[in-house]
């Protein structure tokens, strides 16, 4: 086999499917999904619960098959050359899984163990050897901050815990693509912060990640690109800031509201109707772009603290897209 | 991938536990044997227990008589239930399978490991039975033992029968955990797979017994068990050990064929 056998002509997606179907008898779980992950990406697999994002993940790690459609993963079909894919896919599935007898090392022992000693991403050190095992389980270990859990069995740790046991093995053989299922799920603000620098730094040094989850903000603060899945379907696809796109209007804060008003011609404040008023002292205005309202507030002399184009949150662009 | 399956098995305290009780029992009824000296009369109680009394070199044969009917078997389905459905409910079978781990090769795997945890458990009996058997009941005199049929077994004799009897029980239980293993592709419970696997020995057991099911009775998987007491005849009689090993090898055969069809080709979702 060369290294190059059954990968596909032409540039590398990291994910790539065209058409993925599954169905569980008369339901449709994923319906004709079209991903595109590219090399690099910190890509948000953004859905509500039982959106079929799960399915989805399952099946680009060979673990269920698909109906129909086509699946190619580091530029290789899947399932056929799971093999060749697999070892360079670090993977969180629906939360972490441990034999609960033994050590978070012995765990990592046993399951580097368990597959062949080969390939390895960018962060591949000692190329999956047998040789370098210890170590690689110990940088693993510390990089999810797990360094000194000792010899305690997995029973006693905490979710958290557990979690970052997970992630650990996940990151065991310096994969360059990260499949990552609901990551933070159980973790404090605290943990779910260094997860997120862990995830950035590796994303740096050019690991892809592909972060499946439901938490909107989880993946606003992390993502690059964005697919939202809806009952099965991908009902959009793009970079973040593109999904967080400007809504057109102004929103300028100034230290005087009625004043501000007042120079914008706005009518007074009304407490039946908060028309342009919006928080203590914001305004909201349709029409007027940013230039213009800075302009003729400071003609009038009011003070203007900020004044930016007003864009969509992602909670708002994906409500609207899912309902 | 084997022997990462054969360290799982010996690191886990379950497996030395029930290794631990399959021995007690039969060194149990040596004491009690032994202490009140009364035997079981000839065609009662466990196989060959009767024949025992004085006869210590006896004891490992009749020790397994003694777990062969439920305990060896609960054991054994309990360990090949495990296999596959264990590692779905503990939620590491997905990260088996995406380390790469072939689904044929983990089936392989467990299949070694069930084996492997059958012989570990037929050959501490055996021993266990051998050493409370010669301490406690005593070698009749001489290490001349004598047959079902009352001829003298040379120690050599006794030990290739005893060997036989291990081999011919190992894969009898073969046969049991095939089925559980089986069933263990199918549930993500280990209880159901190992539950299951019992509920088809208990049928079969009553199945043999029942004169109206005669003409299926020579394919039930329990009709031979007991056939390596033929083992402590003079000559050995090997027709039912031969029919015996058929049947369970017809089992083994389809049952893990079933089991790998299923395990190959089934949506992994625990």
């Amino acid at each position: 086999m060369t290294p190059d056998e059954g990968r596909a002509p032409g540039g590398e997606g990291a994910v790539v499917t065209r058409g993925l179907t599954k169905r569980y008898g008369r339901v449709t779980a994923v319906d004709s999904l079209d991903l595109d992950v590219r090399a690099g990406d910190r890509y948000g697999f953004l859905g509500p619960n039982g959106s079929g994002k799960t399915t989805t993940v399952r099946m680009l790690l060979g673990l269920v098959y698909a109906t129909s459609g086509d699946i190619e993963v580091l530029g290789r079909s899947m399932p056929r050359h799971a093999g060749r894919v697999l070892p360079e896919v670090g993977a969180l599935v629906e939360g972490p899984g441990a034999y609960p007898h033994l050590s978070a090392r012995a765990n990592l022992r046993l399951l580097d163990a368990a597959g062949p000693p080969v390939a390895g991403g960018p962060l591949a050190d000692g190329v999956g050897s047998r040789g370098s095992r210890r170590r690689r389980i110990e940088a693993a270990l510390e990089q999810v901050g797990l360094a000194d859990v000792g010899r305690r069995p997995v029973r006693a740790y905490s979710l958290g815990m557990r979690q970052r046991l997970g992630l650990a093995a996940a990151l065991l053989r310096g994969p360059r693509l990260l499949v990552l299922d609901e990551p933070t799920n159980g973790l404090d603000p605290r943990g779910i912060a260094e997860i997120r620098d862990l995830l950035l730094d590796l994303n740096a040094r050019g690991t892809t990640v592909f972060l499946s989850s439901h938490l909107l903000a989880e993946v606003e603060a992390f993502c690059t690109r964005v697919g939202v899945l809806d009952r099965g379907r991908l009902v959009a696809q793009d970079d973040l800031d593109t999904l967080r796109g400007p809504t057109g209007r102004t929103r300028v804060r100034v230290d005087d509201v009625a004043a501000g008003a007042r120079a914008l011609g706005l009518p007074p404040r009304d407490t039946e109707r908060p028309g342009p008023f919006a928080g203590e002292g914001d305004l909201v205005l349709d029409g007027t772009s940013v230039a213009d309202a800075t302009e003729r507030l400071v003609r009038a002399g009011v003070r203007v603290l900020e004044a930016v184009p007003e864009r969509r949150t992602l909670e708002e662009s994906v409500l609207e897209l899912t309902t | 991938m084997i022997g990462v399956e054969l360290r799982k098995l010996l690191r886990r305290p379950r497996t030395w536990v029930s290794i631990g009780l399959l021995c007690l029992l039969p060194v149990v009824v040596a004491v009690f044997l032994a202490v009140t000296g009364i035997a079981p009369r000839p065609g009662q109680g466990p196989t060959l227990l009767a024949a025992v009394l004085g006869n210590g070199a006896l004891y490992p044969a009749a020790a397994l008589g003694i777990v062969l009917p439920f305990f060896l078997p609960i054991a054994v389905a309990v360990q090949a239930g495990e296999a596959v459905a264990g590692e779905a409910a503990a939620g590491t079978l997905r990260y088996l399978l995406v380390r790469p781990v072939g689904r044929t090769r983990l089936l392989v795997a467990k299949l070694v490991s069930v084996i492997a945890y059958t012989l570990l458990a037929v050959v501490a009996v055996a021993a266990t039975g051998y050493v409370t058997g010669v301490t406690l009941l005593g070698t009749s005199g001489q290490l001349a033992t004598t047959t079902l049929a009352g001829t003298a077994l040379t120690p050599a004799d006794l030990a290739w029968r005893t060997g036989v009897m291990v081999l011919y029980i190992g894969w009898s239980m073969v046969g049991v955990a095939s089925v559980s293993l089986f069933l263990s592709t199918l549930t993500d419970s280990p209880l159901a797979a190992a539950l299951g696997g019992l509920a088809v020995l208990v049928s079969s057991t009553v199945l043999v017994a029942l004169d109206a099911a005669g003409a299926v009775r020579d394919y039930l998987p329990t009709r031979y068990w007991l056939a390596w007491v033929d083992l402590f005849r003079d000559p050995v009689a090997w027709q039912d050990i031969q029919a015996g090993a058929l049947v369970q090898t017809g089992y083994v055969v389809v049952l893990l064929g079933a089991a790998w069809a299923n395990f190959a080709t089934r949506d992994v979702t625990n």
